[in-house]
């Protein structure tokens, strides 16, 4: 039985009360200050690192590399007027990755001395010859060069872990207290931060430090109308960012205004929690009266909130190479976007349709100098005017699809386990015309304004897709009229592309955030970030959600 | 180091409770030993291993509670991991939620969780094992996909109450994917055993291997409400997120499918059909589960569900004592009755209806009357006169496992999937809503 599973449904009922026995991804719980001591120097580092690359190839590796990590997080939960729990973990080890005989092998310790490091090289080493006798393709790495040794840190401007408790616990239950005050039955409130400090070296002659930050406020308000047994939620509109404390201090240049009659603020480098929550509040109730939409055909008009999710699952997961290739296709899947589907130039979206990866913009999830296998970061182009050009890539594929380099696309959710292809920041390109959201919402005859994301669900060749939202607004002769609730559309990816008729400029643009996207077996987390602005689909196919359970 | 014995486990965790000053402490020790390996394309992607044994103290002085964990069992470490607790909990607000520590408790046992050929498991075994599908596969020109995990460990828990509770476990879990060189048939196979005795690569890859080759060619046929059989791995993912919704306090707050008009819960109301009935018993030889909670709480026998009828929620100790219903911890596993036919012999009593091999991506659409949607997956067939007659596209389904078992045709043979015993389900007018073009 994994650790998982022996919190599994316990947690649901325990976890209210006090701490978890154990928290995830294998981190120990500490005093907070511990957060703040500062890790092993650089240069024991790389001397424990070089045990690490030397053991794995006295023992036969052709390629090793050594990941040594110290992975901070902190998370304070509440709910209403009390602080349900406070939890700050750290995780240290060493993860090392070989090539033996043409196969991967990989092991891991907490055991961070050279005699525990050597070890582990050994029995990465191991694994990878008895797994050698079964290996049908050797693995082949695009070319790297070393980069010495170099750093990279986030550009921060607070660090959320020098903020004293009491500051954040203060503004959750300031935040639920709003939300009380303005007739929510229920509230929840969460703040979560992330601190990666990774060192890593490899055969190749890179040392690579990095100080990664990642911070995520959110909560959830619940309505309920006891006579009618109905209840309604609405959940925050932040994003989780790769910023310091400081998208905590709301800044007026940072909120974006939904169309007029929405009542919709969105947020770009700074979040304003209690607006929100006032926000939220008003909206829940509205939720549990509005009129239950009628199916049928509309024109959607997606904020960036909501419309980020969409491209996550409609463009950044089928363009991962290792989903094409057919690596995930007994967990995550695979992909309609093939390298033959590629090669017949189908138009994946219409010709609005700009769609960029990267992993160097300042304030992202995906933001980092180098990635987990020793590789710097860029931006590059996935979708130009419509048509696929590129994929998502690490090292081990780009001789796959002919081209001579990685994307810088590994990451590890810890030093336990191995690195592999994830997803970078995808964004759709703002509009080069002018248009305001506004503007783009008078053109509508019939349509629905959505904010936020919901549920969310698409097949594994990210074909069929089905998404709802927070808040639904109907959209009649180019206004905002009312509330709607119950909706979700259904579409398939290519024709919802095909059918982007407009995006907002630049003004409109901002990130939305996955702080939890998983992949691989076993499974892993990752956050990364997605930029749109709001922007406009013909004719997509709405359902209406309601049903009655007696 | 990571399975320790009772009388180990048990000695390191009074040392760690006799450096306690805090007015109440609990020790947990939780160790695993395992590993995984990962093929597609019929080869070997990646692998691992790992071996952990970890600590956590849990202090309280008055309603104020710390935690805090450490891998290391030297006495000066252990003693760092109490006062490290000690010093949270003086940190802590009070927790209007408190709940005294519980005092000795008697636990069932379950001597089959664990198995130690589980435990004994090598790289060289993982390799030989997913070696031996992949060559399966090859020899039949298909692509495979699969993932071979094993993992073995203790729980020992002792508190300054004078509860103490040892336990260990295993597992191995094995899926595959089976792919048709040209991508137009897929299908499905996933096992779960506490002992490897039971374990059979080569059946489950010849049955993702023959739903593959009999999934080409699919058919395209309109959405709506149809008949259907779900097979125990279609099924498992709806049952397992009702199971997840019975908590007592969510219903009683109004929060809930479980929650009554008016406020209070179902309790004792039939929402289902009378045939379901679904109960948890850790003892039982087919999913021998851990004889105790989270929190420490035994795990007995509780009955859910009985003929359609709401018999019990799980409920935290505290929302038990302030509402005075029965202290129930949430379950690991769940038991569905079932009858006596497997899913071939319900088939052959279908008239007309589909037969679904996998559900995916399965997200909640409304909690009110826990709707959810997904994607059937990995062999989907259409039934007419009691035998499979095409293959068919792929739906995407809106769908309540509420209403679904009020729509109960047929339950087949329970079989053990991730800990639970599950019965494929022939349900009526399932909704399908949209077509999926992906294989």
């Amino acid at each position: 039985m994994k650790r998982r599973d022996f919190v599994g449904l316990t947690g649901l009922a325990t976890g209210a009360l006090f701490l978890p026995s154990f928290p995830s991804v294998g981190g120990i719980l500490v005093d907070p200050a511990r957060l703040l001591e500062p890790g092993l120097d650089v240069a024991q580092k790389k001397r424990l690192a070089d045990v690490g690359l030397n053991a794995a190839k006295s023992a036969g590796a052709s390629y090793a590399d050594v990941r040594i990590g110290r992975y901070l997080n902190q998370s304070i939960f509440t709910r209403e007027k009390q602080v349900q729990g406070i939890a700050s973990t750290e995780s240290f080890g060493c993860g090392i990755r070989v090539i033996a005989n043409g196969t991967w092998g990989f092991a891991s310790t907490n055991n961070v001395t050279d005699a525990g490091i050597a070890k582990a090289a050994q029995l990465a080493v191991q694994i990878a010859k008895a797994n050698s006798k079964v290996q049908k393709e050797k693995v082949q790495l695009a070319p790297q060069r070393g980069y010495g040794e170099v750093s990279w840190k986030a550009p921060i401007q607070t660090n959320a872990f020098e903020v004293p408790i009491k500051d954040k616990v203060d503004l959750l239950l300031g935040v639920n207290a709003k939300a009380l005050d303005l007739g929510v039955s229920f509230v929840n409130s969460i703040l979560s931060q992330v601190n990666e400090q990774k060192y890593f070296a490899s055969t190749d002659g890179s040392y690579i430090d990095q100080d990664i930050h990642r911070i995520y406020p959110s909560f959830g308000v619940t309505a309920i109308d006891r006579a009618s047994g109905k209840f309604r939620s609405r959940q925050a509109l932040s994003s989780p960012v790769g910023m310091g404390y400081e998208y905590l201090t709301p800044k007026a240049a940072d909120k974006v205004a939904g169309p007029a009659g929405s009542d919709i603020i969105g947020y770009k480098n700074s979040y304003d929690m209690l607006e929100d929550v006032a926000a939220a509040a008003k909206q829940v109730k509205q939720k549990l009266t509005a009129k239950s939409v009628v199916p049928g055909k509309y024109d959607l008009v997606l904020d960036p909130h909501h419309l980020g999710l969409t491209i996550h699952e409609s463009v950044g997961h089928p363009l991962e190479l290792d989903r094409v290739l057919g690596y995930e296709a007994n967990y995550a899947g695979t992909s309609f976007a093939t390298l033959e589907w590629k090669a017949k130039g189908i138009p994946y979206g219409s010709k609005q349709v700009n769609i960029v990866a990267d992993k160097v913009t300042p304030g992202t999830l995906g933001a980092v100098g180098y990635d987990d296998e020793g590789v710097k970061t860029k931006r590059w182009d996935l979708i130009k005017e419509g048509r696929l050009v590129d994929y998502e890539k690490i090292r081990d594929q780009a001789h796959m699809v002919g081209q001579k380099e990685s994307d810088g696309c590994c990451y590890s959710q810890s030093w336990q386990d191995v690195q592999f292809q994830r997803m970078p920041n995808v964004s759709l390109q703002p509009g080069k015309d002018r248009l305001s959201v506004d503007e783009l919402v008078s053109k509508v005859d019939k349509g629905i304004y959505i904010a936020g994301n919901g549920s969310f669900s698409i097949d594994q060749q990210r074909y069929n897709f089905q998404f709802g939202g927070q808040v639904f607004y109907a959209i009649e002769k180019g206004k905002i009229t009312e509330m709607l609730e119950d909706v979700a559309y259904q579409a398939n990816t290519q024709e919802f592309w095909n059918s982007c008729a407009a995006t907002c400029d630049e003004r409109d643009f901002r990130f939305f955030g996955a702080f939890n996207d998983g992949k691989g077996q076993p499974s892993q987390s990752s956050a990364v970030s997605h930029g749109s602005a709001t922007t406009r689909f013909n004719g997509v196919n709405v359902i209406n959600t309601a049903r009655k359970i007696g | 180091m990571a399975i320790l014995s009772k009388d180990e486990a048990q000695t390191i965790l009074k040392k760690v409770l006799s450096f306690s000053t805090a007015d109440e402490c609990e020790a947990t020790l939780n160790g695993n030993t395992g590993g995984n390996v990962r093929s597609a394309r019929n080869t070997i992607s990646t692998a691992g291993a790992s071996e952990n044994v970890a600590l956590a103290v849990q202090a309280r002085f008055g309603k104020r509670s710390g935690t805090a964990t450490c891998n290391e069992f030297d006495e000066a470490s252990l003693r760092r991991c109490v006062q490290r607790a000690e010093e949270i909990a003086r940190l802590a607000p009070e927790s209007p939620e408190y709940v005294p520590l519980l005092g000795p408790q008697t636990y069932l046992a379950s001597p089959g969780s664990f198995a130690q050929r589980t435990a004994a498991i090598t790289p060289d075994y993982r390799a030989e094992q997913i070696g031996a599908s992949m060559a399966l596969c090859e020899q039949k020109k298909l692509s495979s996909a699969g993932f071979f995990n094993d993992s073995a460990g203790f729980v020992a828990k002792r508190n300054s109450k004078g509860l103490e509770a040892y336990q260990q476990v295993s597992s191995v879990d094995f899926s595959i994917t089976v792919r048709t060189a040209d991508g137009t048939g897929s299908g499905y196979a996933i096992a779960n055993y506490t002992d490897l005795a039971k374990f059979d690569a080569a059946r489950l890859t010849r049955v993702a291997a023959d739903k593959a080759a009999s999934s080409v060619g699919a058919k395209a046929i309109e959405p709506g409400k149809y008949t259907v059989i779900l097979e125990p791995a279609a099924a498992i993912d709806l049952l397992n997120n009702m199971m997840g919704a019975m908590d007592a306090r969510n219903a009683d707050e109004g929060r809930s499918f479980l929650s009554k008009k008016g406020g209070g819960n179902k309790k004792g109301e039939k929402v289902f059909d009378e045939r379901v009935t679904i109960y948890s018993d850790p003892t039982n030889p087919d999913v021998p589960d851990l004889t105790f909670a989270n929190d420490g709480r035994p795990q007995q026998k509780v009955t859910w569900v009985e003929k359609g009828i709401v018999k019990n929620l799980y409920t935290s100790r505290f929302w038990a004592q302030k509402s005075g219903v029965p202290d129930i911890p949430p379950p690991g596993g769940w038991i569905m009755q079932g009858g006596t036919q497997s899913t071939a012999e319900l088939i052959k009593g279908t008239a007309k209806g589909i037969l679904v091999t996998r559900l995916y991506y399965i997200r909640a659409v409304d909690p009110q009357t826990l709707l959810y949607t997904g994607l059937t997956r990995d062999g989907t067939f259409y039934i007419e006169n009691g035998v499979i007659k095409f293959p068919v596209k792929n739906f995407r389904f809106n769908e309540s496992p509420v209403i679904m078992l009020n729509n109960l045709e047929a339950l087949g043979k329970p079989v053990r999937l991730n800990g639970s015993l599950v019965p494929p389900l022939k349900i009526r007018d399932f909704t399908f809503t949209s077509l999926s073009d992906a294989v």
